[in-house]
């Protein structure tokens, strides 16, 4: 079959592949690009461990053809910080034992990643929800929420605090948090 | 969060040594590893379920551009198994197919399309034969057994054991329960496909990267399959995403890979799709049951007759375990004084069952608990007191000759009660609303290799550098229990560091020393023995060595905060560093050994072997459910839990393991079942195999009983699969007690709720499960055995 | 990993141009909306197309627009976007329901309205890799000619398990439909044929572009409801879309039901006929429906759970469907 240029833009950057119409993201990230922090475990749809975020959305990489996205920003577990640069989120997911295996992780992270940057306060049932869409066979999922729920109570009184001294600070914190996201 | 008194690491909630790797999508596991020039293997796989081979052609595939080798069963002719007395099973099909999904030819390409293509391009002649897809068929047998070298048939192993004579005990009675459970088969569907690569090293030596729990015993048997030496090959266990037990067994795709890679000279990776992973199974078996149990008015048991089927799939992998295990575990968690059991696992032609966290225990665990339950009801004694009645206490040699040693058992049993008001709400919730309870017990490793040994079954090397660097060396494997974490954080309190101080290389059988793997729940009490003897001996070299210097006796030191200190003269210290490379300097290239052998456990009778474990987990549980009496369909609200586990090494991890046990207890008792449908799965996808997911799962409340073990490292026993025991059989008792209704089988579904209560509507009794069991003779001979010494005088077991 | 075939692909950014495609490549083209049914069942070689023809860049087929008092839904736009979307929400929030319930919250994000609508139908046979569909015998909607469901059967089974269909056809809503050259509207009711391979009546090369609502007011009170053993990823095991029109006294002056996932198509109910200018609840004529649903309701043992119970399940979720209507 014809190979087709396409442009990508993952994690910020450009990424120009040449692949057939028939790859999926999965594939082209995985297999072309080497970002290997997005999983798979159905390439069906069925487990969400390859969810990757598509302008912010939460989408199954796995079954969007990479032709599809060209042109939307395409965000992986890549871009959230590495070992030494962790974002918050991942270091309450640690601390907690929220990854056992850890390899449905990568897909729960960035569920939660898309939940929080759209809703600032989530309740339990907000954040239930937002994760309704992954599998996860270790845990039993309560370290999981429990986690993006620490994150997400952290993350408002450090911004209460910030209010209280600066506004401007608020906002300088909040765009290196998301620098850092 | 109570443990941790007197230790600095021990005891604590440390984050996980590889937590952070996780998080970030940074841990490599085995299908993110790639190697230069690496080519792609792919099975064709049976379509029939019972078939004779007569012909394979595999020249147009061989002779496709980009494929590089072709294998059939001709080029594996040795049978193995994970068991020696079970080695019944061929990389590739070898004259035979006896399921469907069994892997018969294997191809390697330049990818995965062009072996596909090549497995659809090969031709296999079969005559198919007919297929034992039921216990009652395989029973029956009216055809060719599956494996026609099995002496018995279709029957695979036959066990009967007994310990005094049952019906004295039965003579005993007051009251008797006879009962029969069905338990269905269930996967353990762990999030990672299976996925290894082999890598040709040299001319004659291969490596194999896999995601594996059990990367020795795989080494031990591709040596044996591949008709190697047993040093031409290293097995590298990855970090697996999940294993549960269905990665212990070693696969076809790991035998193949490694033939492969010899073979092209080539790195050859095998990655299973999710349906292929279900086809390869090993999971749960499929287990018919009955009991009889005798008891006194008061509730105490006076004997117990247990009688187990297990519809076994094609072949033996580790069955002959999981037979015993179906009977090893009653005696260990009630005081029994005469028990017979008799078990049997029959040969179908469905794919291979094998270990699942809790490996035969389960299915008993779950008839037992519902039958302690239904005798409570008929005694009138509530059934927590009826537990705590029978439970084994401490220090004491079961019927069955398991020795005892602690046991929290009771503590766990009014633990539950007291928190989950178990006693105000039994039997008092309005209709639709129950609480059910149970207890287990479990082993912390199995006492006994796979294979004949008498070698340690735990080895740790433990080294230190000249920059104070420490490495723990251990051939365990991390399967997301956390086990590099229990290793660094014992190497770590020994020598005074923090655990994220010591790096943890596991599971290479190149570079690390023998352990046996991440199964029976072995790990931490074995393994971790052996590494708390490795650390204390490298803290004696090195305190040697700084307390020369500081004028002191060697036991004179302590070794906390990174330092070494004078224990006589607490002013004097010396950095960790610093002490390392002095003794470094002293004494040459820092290493220690630590070993593990487990005492000899054996019970005095042929099978005495499987089950004994050098110190067994409790747990009681309690799980209170709301079922919609239109429908049937339950909503787990809550569970309450209590836990013997000796003392947590980390306490995040040890919950962790608490909750996912539950997790997968409830998991199985609600939804989890391999259905066939004919020959084929009716539904082997992740989405069609219901799991629990985040919207069902209900709140866990768990509370750890420390019983301090005397023999585990610290005194900690295991935690990976004792919780999910009791989680089945206490759902099916909330269940009763919510609607009035038994279901006699796993899993629990709302249909079978709402039959029931049908028939209770009709006055049919309230029951749903199965009503005969196979009057069978077995073929085992009789195994009688002495009760133990302990259980004369009336001394119930008690080691005095 | 399990991969695509291999496929032409196409990517046009008006409907002219897709329905072109459509109809030049006849019967080897296929449509790609959000792909969370296609691209499974492309993995799983159910279908083999030559072309692929991406829908995602036909922005005119995406949003919700008002027309003459009407609701108009892009069948492109996504089934988060109508489970969120105001208007959708304020005036026909069993099709909010409806859409919030599907899958899971990656495949609302990606899965469209249009591609709900026309669903394939699914059976525990079909939906299996083609190496164990086809072990032991393919069936008639794969490659084979039997039916492994209802031995003998001389049709196909598979189930209709869209969840906005049965709202949409208990509503009342209408689709566009564009093909080359021509162009037509029907009711959602009409789209479905009983035939679990032949369960459209879309005609070769028509695009779904449109979804049109009732006028607001048509119906008082609209309600669905979703039977499947897990709060998320399933698909129905049974539905009802149900509406209703009350007159003076709370008199039902119009209603309908429709299940779904109990058949190959959904199924209305005579709903009229026993509710009709009685109370919704009176207590005979639910008990006439319920009995009127069971025997409409075909379950069979091709999805999860028994089809004893889920045929029970007609009955219960019937009238629960009827007390949603009030509540």
């Amino acid at each position: 079959m014809k190979q087709m240029a396409l442009a990508l833009r993952v994690n910020g950057e450009e990424k120009p592949v040449l692949v057939s119409p028939s790859r999926t993201l999965l594939e082209v990230l995985r297999e072309d690009l080497n970002l290997t922090g997005t999983k798979h475990g159905c390439e069906l749809g069925e487990c969400g461990a390859c969810t990757v975020l598509v302008d912010g959305k939460p989408m199954l990489s796995c079954l969007l053809p990479a032709a599809q996205v060209e042109g939307a920003e395409i965000t992986t577990i890549e871009a959230l910080g590495g070992p030494s640069t962790p974002h918050p989120l991942q270091l309450e997911w640690a601390r907690l034992g929220a990854a056992q295996c850890g390899y449905c992780t990568p897909g729960f992270v960035m569920s939660a990643k898309a939940l929080l940057d759209s809703n600032p306060e989530p309740t339990r049932e907000d954040i239930k929800a937002a994760i309704a869409g992954n599998l996860c066979r270790c845990t039993g999922y309560h370290k999981i929420v429990e986690a993006i729920e620490n994150f997400a109570r952290q993350r408002k009184a450090d911004q209460a605090i910030d209010r209280s001294i600066d506004t401007t600070a608020t906002a300088v914190r909040a765009v290196a948090l998301e620098a850092r996201g | 969060m109570a443990p941790k008194t007197g230790f600095a690491v021990i005891g604590g909630t440390e984050t996980r040594v590889d937590g952070l790797e996780k998080v970030t999508g940074r841990t490599r596991f085995a299908d993110d590893l790639s190697f230069p020039n690496m080519l792609y293997g792919r099975f064709l796989r049976s379509p029939h379920a019972h078939a004779r081979i007569r012909k394979i052609d595999v020249s147009r595939a061989a002779a496709m551009p980009g494929v590089h080798c072709v294998l059939t069963g001709r080029d594996f002719p040795i049978p193995f198994g994970p068991l020696p007395i079970s080695e019944d099973e061929y990389v590739l099909a070898f004259d035979k197919v006896t399921y469907v999904g069994e892997p018969v030819v294997a191809i390697a390409a330049i990818d995965e399309a062009t072996a596909d293509a090549a497995c659809r391009a090969v031709v296999v002649d079969y005559e198919e034969l007919d297929a034992y897809m039921t216990l009652e068929e395989a029973l029956e047998q009216r055809g060719e057994p599956i494996h026609t070298e099995h002496r018995f048939g279709n029957i695979h192993k036959a066990v009967s054991l007994e310990f005094g004579d049952v019906a004295q005990g039965f003579a005993e009675a007051e009251y008797f329960r006879e009962d029969v459970f069905f338990y269905q088969g269930n996967t353990h569907m762990p999030i990672e496909e299976h996925s290894c690569t082999g890598v040709p090293e040299g001319i004659d030596r291969v490596t194999l990267y896999s995601s594996t729990q059990n990367p020795h015993y795989g080494h031990r048997l591709i040596a044996k399959a591949l008709q190697l030496p047993g040093s031409r090959v290293r097995v590298v266990a990855t970090p697996a995403g999940g294993g549960f037990g269905g990665k212990c067994d070693t696969f076809s795709h790991e035998f193949a890979a490694c033939r492969m890679a010899l073979r092209t000279g080539r790195p050859v990776k095998f990655t299973l799709n999710r349906e292929e992973v279900f086809y390869t199974h090993r999971g749960r078996h499929p287990v018919l049951m009955w009991s009889k149990i005798g008891f006194r008015r008061n509730g105490r048991i006076t004997g117990m007759h247990f009688r187990s089927f297990l519809d076994g799939g094609a072949y033996g992998s580790l069955g002959v375990a999981t037979t015993y295990y179906t009977g090893a575990l009653q005696p260990c968690s009630y005081r029994i004084p005469y028990y017979k059991f008799e078990g049997t696992r029959l040969t179908t032609n469905k794919p291979v069952c094998g270990p699942k966290r809790g490996h035969g225990a389960p299915q008993p665990r779950a008839m037992i608990e519902v039958q302690m339950d239904k005798a409570a009801v008929d005694l009138g004694i509530d059934p927590a007191q009826l537990r705590l009645v029978n439970a084994i206490e401490p220090y004491s040699k079961t019927i069955n000759h398991f020795r005892v040693t602690s046991c929290g058992l009771k503590e766990c049993i009014e633990k539950v009660v007291e928190v989950s008001g178990f006693n105000d709400k039994w039997g008092r919730l309005p209709h639709g609303k129950g609480i059910g309870f149970a207890i287990s017990a479990y082993l912390s490793g199995a006492g006994t290799t796979q294979y004949p040994s008498n070698g340690p079954h735990s080895e740790v090397v433990v080294k230190v550098g000249r920059f104070g660097e420490v490495q723990c060396l251990t051939g365990s494997t991390d399967i997301g229990q956390g086990s590099m974490t229990v290793h660094a954080s014992i190497v770590a309190e020994v020598l005074g560091l923090h655990a994220s101080d010591v790096m943890v290389i596991n599971g290479d059988t190149a570079t690390t020393p023998i352990d046996l793997g991440s199964y029976s729940s072995r790990v931490t009490f074995m393994s971790g023995n052996a590494a708390l003897e490795a650390a204390r001996r490298m803290r004696d070299q090195i305190a040697a060595v700084v307390a020369a210097t500081f004028g002191i006796p060697a036991d004179c030191t302590e070794f906390r905060e990174h330092k070494v200190f004078n224990a006589v003269n607490p002013g004097q210290s010396m950095a960790w560093e610093d002490a390392c490379a002095l003794a470094e300097s002293k004494l040459g290239a820092l290493s220690s050994t630590g070993n593990y052998t487990p005492p000899d456990l054996d019970g005095p009778y042929k099978g005495g072997a499987v089950g004994p474990s050098p110190a067994y987990s409790y747990t009681a549980l309690a799980v209170q459910v709301d079922v919609d009496p239109e429908t049937g369909m339950i909503d787990v609200e809550k569970v309450w839990c209590a836990h013997d586990i000796g003392f947590p090494i980390n306490q995040t991890l040890v919950i962790g393991q608490v909750e996912g046990g539950i997790y997968m207890g409830l998991s199985e008792a609600l939804f989890e079942e391999m259905d066939y449908r004919k020959s084929r799965l009716e539904a082997p996808s992740m989405l069609d195999y219901k799991t629990i997911t985040v919207n069902e799962m209900p709140e866990i409340e768990t509370h750890l009983i420390c019983t301090h073990d005397p023999e585990g490292p610290f005194g900690a026993k295991e935690v990976g699969q004792g919780p999910l025991l009791p989680a089945i059989p206490a759902l099916l008792n909330a269940v009763y007690d919510a609607v009035g209704v038994r279901i006699d089988e796993v899993p629990c579904t709302p249909d079978k709720v709402l039959f029931a209560m049908e028939r209770k509507a009709d006055g049919r009794g309230g029951r749903i499960g199965p009503t005969a069991f196979p009057e069978h003779a077995t073929t085992a001979r009789a195994v009688r055995a002495p009760r133990p010494a302990e259980w004369e005088n009336g001394n119930e077991g008690r080691m005095n | 990993m399990l991969r695509l075939p291999e496929f032409e692909y196409a990517a046009p950014a008006t409907v002219g141009e897709a329905t072109r495609l459509m109809h030049e490549r006849g019967g080897k083209a296929m449509l790609l909306a959000g792909g969370t049914d296609l691209i499974p069942s492309l993995k799983r070689r159910q279908y083999l197309p030559e072309l692929v023809v991406s829908l995602h860049k036909v922005e005119a087929m995406r949003g919700v627009r008002e027309a003459d008092g009407r609701l108009v839904i892009g069948a492109l736009t996504s089934l988060d976007a109508v489970a969120a979307h105001p208007a959708i929400r304020a005036s026909w929030p069993a099709l909010a329901k409806a859409a919030a319930s599907i899958g899971t919250p990656q495949l609302r994000n990606q899965g469209t309205l249009g591609g709900n609508l026309l669903l394939d139908t699914r059976c525990t046979v079909y939906n299996q890799l083609e190496e164990w569909r086809d072990a032991g015998g393919s069936c008639m909607k794969s490659t084979g000619v039997k039916c492994h469901i209802v031995l003998g059967s001389k049709r196909c089974w598979a189930i209709s398990s869209s969840d906005t269909a049965p709202v949409l056809a208990a509503l009342g809503a209408e689709l566009r439909l564009v093909r080359h050259g021509d162009e037509r509207t029907v009711p959602v009711v009409a789209m479905y044929r009983d035939d679990g391979i032949d369960y459209l009546t879309l005609q070769p090369g028509e695009v779904l572009t449109e979804v049109l609502l009732p006028p607001v007011g048509k119906w008082d009170r609209s309600a669905f409801l979703k039977l499947r053993r897990r709060g998320t990823f399933d698909f129905p095991l049974l539905n009802v879309g149900a509406a209703v029109k009350f007159g003076a006294d709370r008199i039902v002056e119009r209603i309908s039901v429709v299940l779904g996932a109990v058949g190959s198509a959904p199924q209305a109910l005579d709903a009229q006929k026993f509710l009709g200018g009685k109370q919704i609840d009176d207590a005979v004529a639910v008990a006439a429906l319920q009995a009127h649903a069971a025997k409409r309701a075909t379950p069979l043992p091709n999805t999860d759970s028994s089809h004893v119970w889920r045929k029970r399940m007609v009955q219960v979720y019937t009238a629960r469907a009827l007390k949603e209507l009030v509540a």
